[in-house]
């Protein structure tokens, strides 16, 4: 008799409960619809388990009986094509020819990997931010890579056990700026949060980047905290005006706004800030703090810019909800008291190091060249943006008092 | 007028029966087919359902299917298996010991402890009695049958049982217990039975498993439409392809009645029903 032209494989001992179903399934995956595998093996249920197996799986299946062995001729069944038929492709991995992604991910692309192909008929994910020029920047997969590349260790980056000893009224400034910033913090973690869980996944870059905002952010309350304990005190005061200006971001209509009040403007003031207390902390440890928490902070202004940048790019006419958004805030806050005193005269005594005039004298001054710092920083980022001169200039001014 | 609505009885043997009922609901409907469904928490009470007007056609079980058309001829009426799933063609079940155990044959399972499935079971109790009987076996005079009675009333659909007893035979609580074949296969896949542990001692003959049962007088023109639907059900069709995932099938077949002969000999033996379609096996809870 002629050799069977039919492919054949044989399992040996394997059994399809070991593994054995995997070179079946392969075997048959190269075969075409109606095409047929010969299966020859020698476990102790093969022939039962393969019978059971191509019953649920559609395949077609008879034994006939070579050299005193039985053989089994599987015919492929039409069903395991099907489930690829009209499959999505979801763009690749690496995004278009300026790793971009695409223009819009579709709800039924789920959560699969950029690049995947979905089985038609997946689940539909509905993720309110879809749309490309509603969350992206050129940069974020390099602000990602840094982002990963700068991540720091609280208990090993700051030299905890520093030597120093402040007066008490010194100390206590120390406390009040502390418990000011982790307010301001939680802010920052949970804003981009809240935008976070609403991003679709094809946007990898942006999802990983404000996710490492979102662990920057839980390092910096850490920080804040030791500090503001580390010699046995509770945080301070916090202020109605304050949780009011912080309250706005909440309320900001969409991420794009969110992200211009809260990184542009808010976390572009606060690395002012946490040069200032870099430049004129009475400790090594809160200079320490400062100094590492102003470069994540950095990099949060620096996506708020590039995505603000680039929906610009593509829809000229977004300028004037930011510039709306600004007015809307200063209206909301116009009744609130803005930054409170506590965290001025902190911040002035912080500066001076000592009660006497003038210390007090040296701080204040330190104070309000911060504030001008900041307004300027404040007015670069709006020029940059596309704002006129006058106009970043009038904008800068409604920024809310309490910086962020 | 508003067209009359073809009402199908299923049991509700676990949550995922409302995914798929409401998924085939909205696909007759899709298809200009009037269609509902009606669950049951047993098949018994389902079935008494297609003889007093409640339903048109029923999802029945192979047990329930013997027991519709028992109860039909008794009647002088009629019950027509109109379709089922291609894997309810030619099942086996098989009697399972522990490699270790020195059991080789049915016959050495004489005085042993024999684990089977709910009681109204037919793949994994009434079905291996029957072959067990042929080879001249019969409880309790020549083993001990040790029921893992899971949901009774849902004649076994709940794999609940089958698992059950394979734990027990791993625990050595048992010397054998009873599967259907592609659990056998399956357990070994997910590790309830681990591979090699186990050994075949036995099969039963082909037997099938589900259909699509209709009441007497069933609305025949809609009857018709429901099976031409079923049988437009394409694997292909993203949408219908999770509904056959979760039922368990390729594709629908018509009804046949040829692969019921092994459990109506283990229905006569074991005094499930009787001739007539009433229940005899006074330790029947459902």
């Amino acid at each position: 008799m002629a050799p069977s032209s039919t492919p054949t494989i044989d399992i040996e001992s394997l059994g399809l409960d070991q593994g054995a179903l995997l070179l079946i399934r392969r075997a048959l995956a190269e075969r075409p619809v109606g095409g047929e595998l010969q299966v020859r093996g020698r476990s102790p249920d093969w022939e039962m388990h393969l019978e059971a197996w191509c019953r649920s799986q559609g395949h077609p299946l008879r034994f006939d009986t070579v050299e005193g062995r039985p053989q089994a001729r599987i015919t492929r069944g039409p069903h395991a094509e099907g489930r690829w038929r009209d499959a999505q492709a979801t763009g690749t991995a690496l995004g278009d020819i300026n790793g971009a992604p695409a223009d819009d991910a579709e709800a039924g692309w789920g959560l699969a990997a950029r690049g995947a192909t979905v089985e038609a008929g997946s689940p539909n994910f509905f993720f309110a931010l879809h749309r490309r020029h509603e969350l992206w920047a050129a940069t974020a997969g390099e602000l990602y890579r840094q982002a990963g590349a700068a991540q720091w260790d609280p208990a090993t980056a700051i030299e905890w056990d520093a030597d120093f000893d402040l007066p008490p009224a010194i100390e206590a400034a120390v406390v009040q700026v502390m418990t000011f910033l982790i307010e301001n913090e939680n802010a920052a973690l949970l804003v981009p949060a809240r935008h976070l869980g609403q991003i679709h996944p094809h946007f990898r870059e942006v999802l990983q980047l404000l996710a490492l905002q979102c662990a920057d952010e839980a390092r910096h309350v850490e920080v804040f905290t030791r500090r503001a304990t580390l010699r046995g005190h509770e945080p301070a005061l916090s202020t109605a005006g304050g949780q009011a200006s912080l309250r706005t971001l909440f309320d900001a209509p969409d991420f794009s706004v969110a992200t211009f009040l809260l990184a542009v403007l808010g976390e572009g003031s606060f690395v002012n800030l946490l040069n200032f207390l870099q430049a004129n902390a009475p400790d090594p440890v809160t200079r320490q703090i400062a100094r590492l928490t102003a470069r994540d902070e950095a990099r949060h202004v620096a996506f708020g810019m590039a995505h603000l940048e680039y929906r610009l790019s593509v829809q000229p006419d977004y300028q004037s909800k930011l510039r709306n958004a600004i007015e809307v805030r200063y209206d909301a806050l116009a009744s609130t008291a803005g930054l409170n005193e506590e965290v001025f005269d902190a911040l002035v005594l912080l500066a001076a190091g000592e009660l006497s005039p003038a210390a007090i004298a040296r701080g204040h001054s330190a104070v309000q060249q911060l504030q001008r710092d900041m307004a300027a920083g404040r007015r670069a980022r709006l020029a940059r943006l596309g704002f006129d001169r006058d106009e970043a200039e009038r904008l800068s001014a409604l920024h809310t008092r309490n910086f962020m | 007028m508003s067209e009359p609505t073809l009402i199908m009885g299923a049991v509700a043997y676990a949550p995922k029966v409302v995914t798929i009922w409401e998924g085939f609901k909205a696909f007759f409907a899709k298809n200009g087919l009037p269609f509902d469904y009606v669950l049951y928490s047993n098949y018994e009470r389902q079935v008494e359902a297609q003889f007093d007007g409640t339903l048109h056609l029923a999802w029945n079980s192979p047990l329930a299917w013997v027991r519709a058309d028992r109860i039909a001829r008794s009647r002088g009426q009629q019950v027509q298996a109109v379709a089922m799933r291609d894997t309810d063609c030619d099942l086996r079940s098989v009697v399972v010991v522990r490699a270790d155990n020195p059991v080789q044959t049915l016959q050495d399972l004489r005085g042993k402890t024999v684990g089977m499935g709910a009681l109204d079971s037919p793949q994994a109790t009434l079905i291996p009695l029957d072959h067990l009987r042929t080879e001249g076996l019969l409880k309790p005079r020549d083993f001990k049958l040790r029921y893992f009675d899971v949901l009774g009333g849902k004649h076994g659909d709940h794999i609940g049982g089958e698992r059950d007893a394979a734990l027990a035979l791993m625990a050595g609580e048992i010397d054998a217990c009873c599967l259907i074949d592609g659990n056998h296969l399956a357990f070994g896949l997910d590790g309830t039975l681990p591979s090699g542990s186990t050994r075949v001692i036995a099969r039963t003959g082909a037997y099938d498993h589900c259909n699509f049962t209709t009441s007497p007088g069933a609305p025949a023109e809609l009857i018709e439409r429901f099976v031409a639907l079923l049988m437009a059900m394409r694997w292909d069709d993203a949408q219908v392809r999770p509904l056959l995932e979760l039922e368990g099938l390729r594709e629908w077949r018509a009804g046949r009645t040829s692969g019921y002969a092994l459990l109506e000999r283990a229905v006569d033996d074991e005094n499930f029903y009787s001739r007539d379609g009433a229940i005899l096996n006074p330790d029947y809870r459902y």
